[in-house]
């Protein structure tokens, strides 16, 4: 999933100030699951909202929606018939969301209520961790389920840096090298040999720096 | 015992005090209460084994909030007890009454009656 972190209130009211009605939007898939941007925090929001501006002595609106998505245009229509009574909308999706709603309305002030972290597991409740970076390329196959490329911190592809030590990367000693957890599962695997494999030169390209990232698949077009 | 509590104290009955959601918190302030606690039972004592534990962070997270937004963090908390210590519900209901008298009315009511002034 996409993991979120809820943004300082503190900061959402500055990005606010000067709005008379305000619609906030929930997103009932990552940000929900990370307890960042669901149906919940639109309402703890919503009500830290309202009174904040009732505090301050203003009249202002607040709204709460919760889609099932925003970052498909039909879950977006949803609110085509009621946005226009809004001066700004909160989107507590995604960056994504955030991005997909500001392009769908183009009059509409869209503000984030959410700082987007990264693709990432819940450990447990309350702890989530990075997973994949969307390289583009995946090379899971030959590195025993372990990605090198978002779990190294230099994104190694041929074995830990002089960096590890005790299996702790040299750049936290509470993070642990990623090389390290890719042997440890190759020896699981009885797959050790793996690990002498020289990795070829990864394409970038398909990757962040190849610039902003497009898939079409014309077998499902219509 | 046959034990007094100051007569304010308006008490809401849960089956666990792990149904206390922040939002719960919340609405009472908005609706205009001067101060909410949550009285569970003692920790590591929770039938439901975390439920106590749950709504000490749901207070928490209220108590944040409401500093944050200016209403008063301290506002909210939370207690805990076993159900056979009424001296103790009694030593809290005064507590709370006390703290709250201090810091004065919610400022919500207070704009909420201005506005309908």
């Amino acid at each position: 999933m996409i993991v979120a972190k809820q943004k300082p209130i503190e900061e959402i009211i500055e990005e606010t100030k000067g709005y008379k009605k305000i619609l906030i939007a929930g997103c009932n898939e990552c940000v929900t699951v990370c307890e960042a941007g669901g149906k919940r925090e639109v309402a703890v929001l919503a009500s830290a909202l309202r009174m904040y501006f009732m505090n301050q002595g203003k009249d202002v609106k607040i709204d709460e929606v919760t889609l099932e998505r925003q970052c498909d245009h039909e879950y977006l229509e949803e609110i085509r018939n009621t946005i226009d009574q809004y001066d700004a909308v909160i989107s507590l999706a995604c960056g994504v969301g955030v991005q997909f709603l500001a392009e769908k309305y183009m009059q509409m002030p869209i503000l984030p209520g959410v700082d987007t972290c990264f693709m990432g597991v819940t450990e447990e409740r309350g702890v989530w961790t990075e997973r994949c970076q969307g390289c583009g390329q995946c090379i899971l196959a030959r590195t025993g389920g372990i990605c090198p490329v978002s779990r190294c911190a230099k994104r190694l592809l041929n074995g830990p840096c002089g960096g590890s030590t005790k299996g702790n990367c040299e750049i936290n000693k509470d993070l642990v090298c990623g090389w390290q957890l890719i042997i440890d599962r190759l020896k699981e695997l009885d797959r050790l040999e793996d690990y002498e494999k020289l990795a070829p030169i990864k394409d970038w390209s398909t990757e962040r720096a190849g610039g902003p990232r497009k898939v079409i698949r014309e077998d499902v077009q219509l | 015992m046959r034990l007094q509590y100051p007569s304010n104290i308006k008490i809401v009955s849960i089956p666990c005090t792990g149904k206390v959601d922040l939002i719960h918190l919340l609405s009472s302030f908005e609706k205009g209460a001067d101060g909410v606690y949550v009285l569970g039972c003692l920790e590591r004592e929770c039938r439901y084994e975390k439920g106590n534990l749950r709504a000490r962070k749901r207070v928490e997270q209220a108590q944040k909030i409401l500093e944050s937004i200016g209403i008063g963090g301290e506002r909210v908390q939370m207690y805990n007890l076993s159900s056979s210590e009424a001296p103790r519900f009694v030593r809290f209901a005064n507590e709370m009454t006390e703290k709250i008298k201090e810091m004065g009315p919610n400022p919500i009511k207070i704009a909420m009656q201005k506005k309908a002034a």
